[in-house]
This record gives structure tokens, C-alpha cells and sequence, in this order.
């Protein structure tokens, strides 16, 4: 049981020293996923909140579709977008493939249902009544929407941080569409297969003290942010 | 001369197909309270929620201040208008950005909005709450953050929506004294929800008594009390006493009426056979120990047979012949040792008894 011991010194090793190659993997998990989380946050609350406020013939049919996106499994999400930018698919002619690009295109169709529904689900929450009242106030319709997405702000940063968590810790779409090739596409959780399937245990093991850092960090800054609000 | 502040003709609005409310016409001037009072399902928040545009009637017009709604940018007609609701719904920050919320809807300036939240926190006597989170207020606070948040923009009108219904009764008593100050102080005009008749008699110039979206009867808190329209109002009023009977003599304006074979006589004019329905109100009868001389008209001797206590009252239930229902004082059943079963005599003046409706009988 030494390797884990190992594993955790060479963390904290790896860490200190600054380590290129972990500085550079690091980086680029955090530039990725927070690319997707940014854009899910964007489309989805926009279209949770929408959901939520409006009626309209199929809702029930969106929003079962919405929920079961919020389970969706990464490498499913993972082939469809292969399929979709292999050379001979569809989006084929953009060159997407074993791309950046095509990891945070992935990333985002795993965090925008997981968003969306939280988000349909946190506007529903709101007293039935405080769009009226908001509109009795003298509000036009989009000063309502935001000052009730302004009140939901809680659930809605519980929403971004289940949408970062979703897609930091992913792996299966991120191979499938990125690749993991050194200095491009290799992100925290890719490498860390790699060294595992290496039996390089004490570099996997430092990788995914690395990610739960990581994972910690972005979602102790967002509970702090959410815990003020809540006072 | 001026036109209303608010006039609504032939105002319908549907749901699902059936009628929710149907005010043919009705007209607030300005400075004036008027309370809308009615049970539950009456039209009330809907009447309300209608003359803030908040929904679309079905058809009719509203005019504010002569002038008709606008078809479009009806967030500047709603400016013009303040709303409190049941529920304070107030926004989770500060007691102030609550209070200030409206004005910073309008993009007022800091100068004008840190003026105007002043005057309102002060006006409802919150300003020491004024750095509080909302989530942390009373219910009695929280409704007094939802009034101030209201009038600070200075409203032209101000809608209330049973807004102390949820109160307990010091909260309510402190706020509906506040209210009061502050609508006569201010010339608020106002129009006021309730189901609660106290309340709308407290603190109106006119009451509106809603039944089924339509108005029962619109009249000053006296006219609607003891004037009831019909046998609605005035059981929603507080008149338990309701008698139907025929008229069996009429000369001099004084009519008798038969309800079960006692003759109870009443200020009015009607021929002999026609239906009569007749109201009394609780505090026009007098309860003696034993017949006496008295100028009242209407002497009747019964038993009691029910006591039921509200507060500094108590209704006491007698029956001679037919139900009579008198409001008697605490100290008042006391002297008079007033307990169920005993026999006393209660008296009211012909002038006290109101004719709700006479029907002449077909040949």
C-alpha cells in the first residue's frame, strides 16, 4: 500500500514544485470545463427560466426530456457528438474531432440539462404570486424575469456548481471526442486513466488529489457566494 | 369637474367558461376608501387584479382618471398604482432595498429613492429595521415592509388584497390604526379587500359587498349594515335576525307583518297578503327580565337558546316564535344573568326593522 502514500507525496510534490505537464493538464481541465459550465449557465437558465415561466403545448414532454438529460451518460453524450463531428458526419467539415472544441462542445450537452432542470426547478419554486407582485410593482416582463432569477439565485449557483461537478469529473465523452493527446486535448481525468492503465499509480493517484482540489475549490468559492446570499 | 380616479363599466372577466366577476359599473374618487368585502370566491382578488391590468378582462373598460388603459406599456399604468398582497412576498435583502424596490424598478435616482424609502419606513414605523434581512421579520413586520414598499413610490391608488388576513389580532389591530393614520394623512385613495366586515367598516367610506363576481350592494359602512340590500348582505353584515312573513295591515307608514303568527311591525308601506322579508340588527334589540313599558313597537318574551361569546359581546340566540339574535354587552348579560334556557323579553323599535324585499302575492 506504499503507491498511495507515494501517490499522495508526489501530489503534493507535483503541486509545489509546479510541475509543467500538471500545471499545463490542470489548466486545460479548467479552461474546458469551465467553457461549458459558462455556456450552459448562459443557455440554460435563460431556457429554464423560460420553461418554468411559460405555458405552452408539449411543456411536459420538454421537461421529461429535460430530466432524463440530467442523467445522461457521458459516453453516450460522448458517441452521438463523435458521430456527429467524425470526418464524415454532419459537422464533419469543421475539423472538430480530438479538439478543445469538441470537448466543450460534449461537456455542455452533460451540464446544460443538469442546469436547465435545476433551474426550471428553482423558478417553480418561487411563490406563485411574486411574479404579480413584481409586475405590481411597475416592472416591465423582462425586469420580472430577472428579479425572479435574482431571488432563485441560490438554486441557480447550486445548479452551476452540479453542471461544473457533472463535466470536471467526466470522463468517458472527453476521450471519446478529445482524445487525450498530450499537450491538446489530455485533461485531469483522461490522464488519469492513462497513468492508471500505465500502473503508474503514484501519477494518477497526484491527478486526482489534483481534481478534487480542484472540484473542492470551485465549489467552496461558489458555497461561500451562496451562503452569503442566504443571510 | 374631475373625472374618477377610477371608473370600470360593464368589467367581465370568464374562467373557465363561467363567470368570475361582472361589475356593471363602479367609480372610486379620489382621497375615498373603499372596501371590498365578500366571502371567499367572491371576485374580490379578481376585481383587484383587474384594475392593475394584472389580468386581461374579457370585456368592459377601465379608465383612470378619464382616461383609457393602454393597449400596450401597461407597466406604466401599474406605476401609477401601488399592491399589497395576503402574502408580504417580500424580496430576501434589507428591509430598505425592499421598501426601495419599486422605485428602483422606476430607475429613480439614489437621492429621490433614499428620500422616498425614508419617508414610507417612517410612515409605517420601521425605519429601526431598516438594515434587517426580510427572512428575519415577524409577520406583523414583514406586512408593514410590503405596505411601506408600496406607497413609497407615492401611488395614485393603492390596492389591498386582504393583506392582514394572516395576522394575529395585535399585528392586525396596530397596522389596520396605522393604516388608517396614514391614508388620511397622506390622502391615500384606496381600495381594500377583506372578508372581514370589521375591518372594511373600520376603515371605509363606501363598502362594496361582492357575491358570485357581482355587486350585492355598494353603500356607506351604515347603509350596508343596517340597510342590507338582500338576505346576503345582511347575513355577511352581521344581521343574524332575518323574518319572512305577509303583510297583514298597512296604514300611517307603519306596516304588520305575520312571521309565524306574531305581528312584528315595520316602518313602510305594503298591501295586505304580500310577501315580506325583513331584517334586525343585533344591536337594535333590547333584552328586558319581563315586558315593560316602552316605546318600542316590537315586544316579544321567548327563551334563550343559545349563548355565543365574541369577545366584548355576546350573541345571545332567542327563540318567540321565530329567531331573534341580539348583541348584547359582557357586562350587560351579567347584570341581567343571561344563561341559556331562561326566559327574557326583547324589544325593538319599528324603525329598526328593515325591509329587504316585498313580493305581492299572485291572486
Amino acid at each position: 500500500m506504499n503507491f498511495v502514500l507515494d501517490g499522495i507525496i508526489e501530489a503534493f510534490r507535483l503541486l509545489a514544485t509546479g510541475d509543467h505537464e500538471v500545471a499545463r493538464i490542470t489548466l486545460l481541465s479548467l479552461k474546458i470545463s469551465g467553457t461549458a459550465t459558462l455556456i450552459s449557465t448562459v443557455i440554460g437558465v435563460t431556457s429554464g427560466t423560460a420553461v418554468a415561466l411559460t405555458r405552452f403545448p408539449g411543456r411536459r414532454i420538454v421537461m421529461a426530456l429535460i430530466n432524463t438529460g440530467m442523467g445522461l451518460p457521458p459516453v453516450v453524450v460522448g458517441l452521438f457528438v463523435t458521430i456527429l463531428i467524425w470526418r464524415s458526419g454532419p459537422l464533419g467539415s469543421f475539423g472538430l474531432l480530438y479538439t478543445p472544441a469538441a470537448m466543450v462542445i460534449a461537456q455542455t450537452c452533460i451540464a446544460l440539462p443538469i442546469i436547465t432542470g435545476i433551474t426550471v426547478a428553482a423558478i417553480q419554486r418561487l411563490p406563485d404570486k411574486l411574479a404579480i407582485q413584481i409586475l405590481a410593482l411597475g416592472a416591465t416582463r423582462r425586469q420580472m424575469v430577472w428579479l425572479l432569477m435574482k431571488e432563485a439565485r441560490l438554486p441557480l449557483l447550486t445548479a452551476i456548481m452540479a453542471g461544473f461537478g457533472g463535466v470536471i469529473s467526466e470522463i468517458g465523452a472527453s476521450m471519446m471526442v478529445g482524445g487525450n493527446i498530450k499537450g491538446y486535448t489530455r485533461v485531469l481525468t483522461t490522464a488519469t486513466v492513462m497513468e492508471t492503465g500505465k500502473g503508474n499509480f503514484a501519477l494518477a493517484i497526484a491527478l486526482s488529489i489534483i481534481l478534487l482540489i480542484l472540484a473542492f475549490a470551485v465549489n467552496y468559492l461558489l458555497t461561500i457566494i451562496q451562503q452569503r446570499g442566504s443571510k | 369637474m374631475n373625472p374618477p380616479l377610477i371608473e370600470i363599466r360593464d368589467l367581465t372577466v370568464l374562467r373557465g367558461g363561467r363567470s368570475a366577476l361582472n361589475i356593471p359599473y363602479l367609480a372610486l374618487r379620489e382621497g375615498s376608501i373603499l372596501s371590498v368585502i365578500g366571502p371567499n370566491g367572491a371576485g374580490k382578488s379578481t376585481l383587484l387584479l383587474a384594475i392593475m391590468r394584472l389580468i386581461k378582462p374579457s370585456s368592459g373598460e377601465i379608465r383612470f382618471r378619464g382616461q383609457a388603459l393602454p393597449a400596450a406599456g401597461l407597466h406604466r399604468y401599474r406605476r401609477r398604482i401601488g399592491l399589497v398582497l395576503q402574502d408580504p412576498l417580500l424580496f430576501t435583502s434589507t428591509v430598505r432595498a425592499n421598501v426601495a424596490a419599486g422605485l428602483a424598478i422606476r430607475g429613480e435616482s439614489r437621492e429621490k429613492t433614499d428620500r422616498a424609502v425614508q419617508r414610507a419606513m417612517e410612515l409605517l414605523g420601521i425605519s429601526h429595521l431598516a438594515e434587517r434581512r426580510a427572512s428575519t421579520l415577524s409577520g406583523g413586520e414583514a406586512q408593514r415592509v410590503s405596505i411601506a414598499r408600496a406607497i413609497a413610490p407615492r401611488p395614485e391608488l393603492l390596492l389591498m388584497d386582504e393583506p392582514f388576513s394572516s395576522l394575529d389580532a395585535p399585528s392586525r389591530n396596530a397596522l389596520i390604526e396605522d393604516l388608517e393614520r396614514i391614508a388620511r394623512v397622506e390622502g391615500i385613495s384606496l381600495i381594500f379587500a377583506t372578508h372581514d366586515r370589521e375591518e372594511a367598516i373600520r376603515l371605509s367610506d363606501e363598502i362594496l359587498v361582492l357575491n358570485n363576481g357581482r355587486i350585492a350592494q355598494r353603500g356607506t359602512p351604515h347603509e350596508v349594515t343596517r340597510y342590507p340590500a338582500d338576505e346576503f348582505v345582511a347575513g355577511f353584515m352581521g344581521t343574524d335576525t332575518i323574518l319572512t312573513g305577509t303583510v297583514t295591515a298597512s296604514s300611517g307608514g307603519i306596516m304588520t307583518v305575520s312571521v309565524n303568527g306574531n305581528a312584528v311591525e315595520a316602518v313602510g308601506e305594503a298591501p295586505p297578503g304580500a310577501a315580506a322579508t325583513l331584517c334586525v340588527h343585533p344591536d337594535s334589540i333590547t333584552l328586558t327580565p319581563a315586558p315593560s313599558a316602552t316605546s318600542a313597537r316590537n315586544v316579544f318574551s321567548g327563551r334563550i337558546s343559545k349563548v355565543v361569546p365574541l369577545g366584548l359581546v355576546r350573541k345571545i340566540y332567542l327563540d318567540c316564535g321565530f329567531t331573534l339574535v341580539a348583541s348584547v354587552t359582557n357586562r350587560s348579560c351579567e347584570e341581567l344573568g343571561i344563561t341559556e334556557g331562561m326566559e327574557i323579553a326583547a324589544a325593538f323599535k319599528a324603525t329598526a326593522v328593515h325591509v329587504i324585499k316585498i313580493t305581492r302575492q299572485a291572486d
